[in-house]
This record gives C-alpha cells, sequence and structure tokens, in this order.
C-alpha cells in the first residue's frame, strides 16, 4: 500500500510515545510556539494559516485563518477561543485519540491560536462522555503550565493564555459552534440564529472563534514547515493537507488513518482499512459521518476532498466513512441514522423538531412491514420541509440518510412495502415513538 | 449541602468563567458524582450559588442526557445501539446483556448493582461494539469479553478490560 507521510499522529505511532510534555518535547514540541512568540507578529501568523489553505476539520471545511479574520480589527475588550472537542457525529472518532495520546500537540495549537488572534482565555469544550479525554487535557494543561507554555507570562513574553477543559453533557448539538456557546454559557444547548456570528458576538456576546480539534492540532506544523509544505499535500488549493478518516462499520481494520486528502475511496477503504471483513462487496459508504449522504460503489473512485465529494452529492464533513457490505439492509440503516437525529433534535425549531419524529414514525411503519407506498411521497415530503427551513445545518443533515437511500436504494423501499401490502390488512398502524 | 464539602473546589470552578453561569454543568457534575444523581435539593442549592431560579436549573438539567433524575444502579451501562456500532453487531450484544442482567434498557437489577440504557452514537465507531459504564469505555465487544467485564465489576467494583488512551488502530497493527 502507498505508503504517506503522517503529520498528525506521527508522535503517536513512535513506539513508547506517551504524550508526556517530555516526549513532546523531545519530538521537538512547542517549537513552534516559541517561533511564533515575539518573532512573528500576530497578523502574520493568521496570513500563514490562509496561506497554507487550512480549512476547519471539524465538518463544515471553512478556511480556517478566513475565520480569525472576521474578529473585529479595534477591539480591545475581552475574547475567546473555544476549542470545539464534541466529537459528536456518528462515525467520527479522531479527535479523542489526538486528544488522549498527543495532548501537548493540541494545546500548543491552541497556544498559537491564542496568540495570533490576540486571545487571552480558551475553552476546551468536550464531550462529557470523553471523561478520560478531559482528564488527560487537564494534565497536560498542568504540565504545560508549570513549564511556561500556558498560563500567565508565556514563556517569559508577558502574555497570558488561560485554557480550561469545560466538560459538555450528552448533546449531540453542542457540536454546532453556537449551540456549544450556549451550553458552555450554562445553559441549553440551542444553536443561536446567525448572523450575528461568533466573531462578532459570540461567547458572552464578545468576539469568539470557535476551531475543531484537529483543525488546531495542524498550527504547530504549518509553523514549523512552513505553509507552503502544508499547501503542497493533498488537493490544492482547496482541500490542503492531510486528514485523519474514521473508518467503521463492514471493513477488516477499521479505525483512524491519516492520508493527504484526496486520495481516492477505494484507496481508503480498499488499501488502509484493509478491505472488506469478508468476501460480501461493498454495497454503501457514507464518506463524513452521519450528515453526509450515502454513496454507492460507483463512487469508490471519487476523490476525498472537500470538492470532489460534493460534486458526487455528497460531502467530507467531519471524516467518518461508514461501509456497509452487501445484504445489510438499506431502509433499516436510513430508519437507525434517523432514530439518532430524532433523539437529538435539539427541539427549537419546528420543523426539524416534529418532522424528525414524523420521519421516524414512518419509517418504523415501513420496516416493520406495515407501510404504503404513499409513505414514500410522506418522507420525501417532509424532507423537503425540514431542508433549509431551521436555524442550523441539522436540519439538512437529518433528512440526507433518507433522501440519499430512496434515490439509490428505492426499490428496497418498495420491496417491503409491496409485501406488506400483499400481506393485508389495510387499516394503518400508526406506531408512536417515545421520545426517551 | 454541596457548599459546605466541597467549597474550594466550587470556588475553583468559578473562578475559570467570567459569567457565574457557565459553572452550571460542571456544578451538576459535582452533585451527580456526590448522590449518584441530580436531587431537587441539590438543583435548588446550585441555583442559589450561581444564582439563577430553580426552574432556569431545571430546564438545563433535563436538556443534557448525562444527568441522571433519579438514583441508578452503581454501574451505569450504557450500549450505543447507533448505526456504526449496529453494523459490527450492538443488537444482539444489548439482547445478551439484557439476559444475563434479566433487566431491560432502562432498568436496574434487583441487587441494584446494574442499570442497562441503550444509547446513541458515543464517538467509537471504530472499535464497536462498545459501551460505557460510569466513565469507563469498553469496546471491541465480544459476549466473552462482556461476561467477564460483568464478573470484573461485580468482584472488584473495577475492570482492568476497560480502554485507555484511545488509538486503533494501535502502531504494531499497522499494515
Amino acid at each position: 500500500m502507498p505508503k504517506h507521510e503522517p503529520v498528525l499522529l506521527k508522535n503517536m505511532l513512535q513506539p513508547g510515545y506517551t504524550g508526556s510534555l517530555a516526549d513532546y518535547e523531545r519530538a521537538g514540541g512547542y517549537q513552534a510556539l516559541r517561533t511564533v512568540l515575539g518573532k512573528i507578529p500576530p497578523a502574520e501568523v493568521t496570513h500563514m494559516v490562509i496561506k497554507s489553505g487550512l480549512r476547519g476539520r471539524g465538518g463544515a471545511g471553512f478556511p480556517t485563518g478566513v475565520k480569525w479574520g472576521f474578529l473585529p480589527k479595534d477591539y480591545t475588550g475581552p475574547k475567546y477561543l473555544c476549542c470545539n472537542a464534541d466529537e459528536s457525529e456518528p462515525g467520527t472518532f479522531k479527535d479523542r485519540q489526538l486528544m488522549e495520546r498527543d495532548p501537548h500537540q493540541v494545546l500548543e495549537g491552541i497556544a498559537i491560536a491564542c496568540y495570533a488572534i490576540g486571545v487571552e482565555t480558551a475553552y476546551i469544550y468536550i464531550r462529557g462522555e470523553f471523561a478520560l479525554g478531559a482528564k488527560i487535557l487537564e494534565a497536560a494543561i498542568r504540565e504545560a503550565r508549570a513549564a511556561g507554555y500556558l498560563g500567565t507570562n508565556v514563556l517569559g513574553t508577558g502574555r497570558t493564555m488561560n485554557v480550561w477543559v469545560h466538560r459538555g453533557a450528552g448533546a449531540y448539538i453542542c457540536g454546532e459552534e453556537t449551540a456549544l456557546l450556549e451550553s458552555l454559557e450554562g445553559k441549553r444547548g440551542l444553536p443561536r440564529v446567525k448572523p450575528p456570528f461568533p466573531a462578532t458576538h459570540g461567547l458572552y456576546n464578545k468576539p469568539t472563534v470557535v476551531n475543531n480539534v484537529e483543525t488546531l492540532a495542524n498550527l504547530p506544523h504549518i509553523i514549523t514547515r512552513g505553509p507552503d509544505w502544508f499547501a503542497s499535500i493533498g488537493s490544492p488549493p482547496k482541500s490542503a493537507g492531510t486528514r485523519i478518516f474514521c473508518v467503521s462499520g463492514h471493513v477488516k481494520r477499521p479505525g483512524n488513518y491519516e492520508v493527504p486528502m484526496g486520495i481516492t475511496c477505494r484507496e481508503l477503504i480498499f488499501e488502509q482499512a484493509g478491505g472488506m471483513r469478508s468476501d460480501k462487496p461493498l454495497k454503501a459508504f457514507i464518506p463524513g459521518g452521519a450528515s453526509a449522504p450515502f454513496l454507492t460503489p460507483d463512487h469508490l473512485d471519487v476523490k476525498l476532498d472537500f470538492e470532489s465529494v460534493a460534486q458526487a452529492g455528497s460531502m467530507l464533513g467531519s471524516g467518518g466513512v461508514t461501509v456497509m457490505e452487501e445484504g445489510t439492509d438499506m431502509v433499516w440503516a436510513a430508519l437507525r441514522l434517523t432514530e439518532f437525529f430524532y433523539h437529538e433534535s435539539c427541539g427549537k425549531c419546528s420543523p426539524c423538531r416534529e418532522g424528525s419524529s414524523w420521519l421516524v414514525q414512518t419509517l418504523r411503519r415501513i420496516v416493520a412491514g406495515q407501510g404504503r407506498m404513499q409513505d414514500l411521497e410522506t418522507l420525501t415530503d417532509l424532507c423537503q420541509n425540514i431542508a433549509g427551513r431551521t436555524v442550523c445545518a441539522f436540519g439538512d443533515a437529518e433528512v440526507s440518510p433518507i433522501l440519499s437511500t430512496l434515490k439509490y436504494w428505492r426499490h428496497e423501499y418498495e420491496a417491503l412495502i409491496r409485501a406488506a401490502e400483499a400481506d393485508g390488512p389495510t387499516e394503518l398502524l400508526m406506531p408512536t415513538a417515545a421520545r426517551h | 449541602m454541596l457548599k459546605e464539602k466541597y467549597k474550594a473546589e466550587i470556588d475553583e470552578i468559578l473562578s475559570r468563567y467570567p459569567v457565574r453561569r457557565s459553572a452550571l454543568l460542571p456544578l451538576l457534575y459535582l452533585a451527580q458524582q456526590e448522590e449518584g444523581y441530580v436531587s431537587e435539593p441539590a438543583m435548588k442549592e446550585i441555583a442559589s450559588i450561581l444564582r439563577l431560579t430553580p426552574p432556569q436549573v431545571y430546564e438545563t438539567v433535563t436538556f443534557y442526557t448525562m444527568f441522571n433524575l433519579k438514583p441508578i444502579g452503581r454501574f451505569h451501562i450504557q450500549v450505543c445501539k447507533s448505526l456504526m456500532c449496529a453494523l459490527v453487531g450492538s443488537d444482539p450484544l444489548i439482547g445478551w446483556l439484557e439476559a444475563k442482567l434479566d433487566v431491560k434498557p432502562g432498568d436496574t437489577t434487583k441487587d441494584g448493582l446494574f442499570t442497562l440504557s441503550k444509547v446513541e452514537c458515543l464517538g467509537a465507531c471504530g472499535t464497536g461494539p462498545m459501551m460505557q459504564i460510569n466513565s469507563d469505555y469498553y469496546e471491541r465487544l465480544t459476549e466473552e469479553k462482556v461476561d467477564r467485564i460483568l464478573a470484573d465489576l461485580k468482584r472488584d467494583g473495577t475492570s482492568t478490560l476497560k480502554s485507555g488512551p484511545f488509538m486503533w488502530p494501535e502502531p504494531a497493527q499497522r499494515a
């Protein structure tokens, strides 16, 4: 299999690497922070990040340096950095590895971002279930403070960079950046109406940047090896750098694989992850987490970069690639994901709150062998009235499993329904979905 | 009362945030750690510490799935049932646990040891099927492994089969 040079996973791939401060320093850690502090002006650091082409690794793929540039220029009051470590997109498990195996790489990235955008306080919002990750980060923060990399008077420059770990408590929606801010303020995690955007009205209504863990972990490398080096990896200019793809489902070797963006789905699934787990061929895959529409074997040669996956009708999203083998019931698969979205809908917008319940009930009826042909129209109609009609992108996400399976495997829905109709009875049973 | 027992800890938590209400989730964790669930008196006390009304605390507690509103078993077993784990066998595993423990999801065993829950994605999709018991993850589960974990917990109150710092595949297993 072609070897790809790991960047973010490089340290932890070394035998015996523990992620301690001593190990990280031995591997050249915190040199990038030393390089920028007092030597490269903050605006120049932002410019380097823009030039590198780094785009957000959380899901939306917004250019990181551009996002930083939206902070008001002449503002002198408090502003904040939030590291989005909520990692809740089904199929995604890369940030957990970055935080638990090489926490200082994340902290150095946070420190560089704090310097570039002039922030003194950063919060790492980590999903509540990652108790071990939170503990490891807190220990690493204590180490970094003691060594002068964080805290007050960072490396003798007089700068303050305080980093706190803040645990969520079980809510997928808190990965949405404005819901994250609400949650961090001690409220229910309901996304805010945008604009205004967090860059001007964020945490405590102050200018705020929210960046994903993997995004921030890239920063030390961009500083050390230069933006041109970064921009030469992957599919520049729009998809520069590596991505940690999380492969799950019916493959031989599920797990995290860091590869340059732009390798094909086929290479990731069949070479990196070892191919299918049995002799059953691939039937379907999701290229970017539960919010990304399903793709088919015809899409295996699609390149894993932002533009190519979007052109194929899906999205690169969070990098969670889930593989399904022949024999997987696609209506069941759509139902499982729709149940997830139903459970996680925050309840703020009616189309999503009520619609997700209708979607689950209709799908359950079809899967239970009580469907009717008109259910398919109901599903499509519901999806069209949810997507684009909600405050956040959750509405678009929750319809993608259904719309994409209806597009490629409509015959499976129809077969279930035809069997149900042949079976009689004609009375429509309406199972109700209890919110749990 | 939390205030007497955890005064230093509460003050430290409050010092992290410029706005008191931000300390709500950390204080709720403290309350749950103390009693195993978030009781009404605890919510009222937290409201007074943060200068909120009790309904403001209540509406927040009920939004998040990790807070228990009533007492549960000593070990809270939460098995992921989302698609990625379901593809690799979480449904039969939940059936196995139901039979082993003689409970349905949502219930607690008669001896008060185990509460079983089916939950949505816990972010460990490459190492499914998986479950969380209290704060610990247990991954790449098989029926045999689950049996050993349950026996360990009953006997020792902990199990060496829990996950450490996560990396998968481990370096040695990379081709």
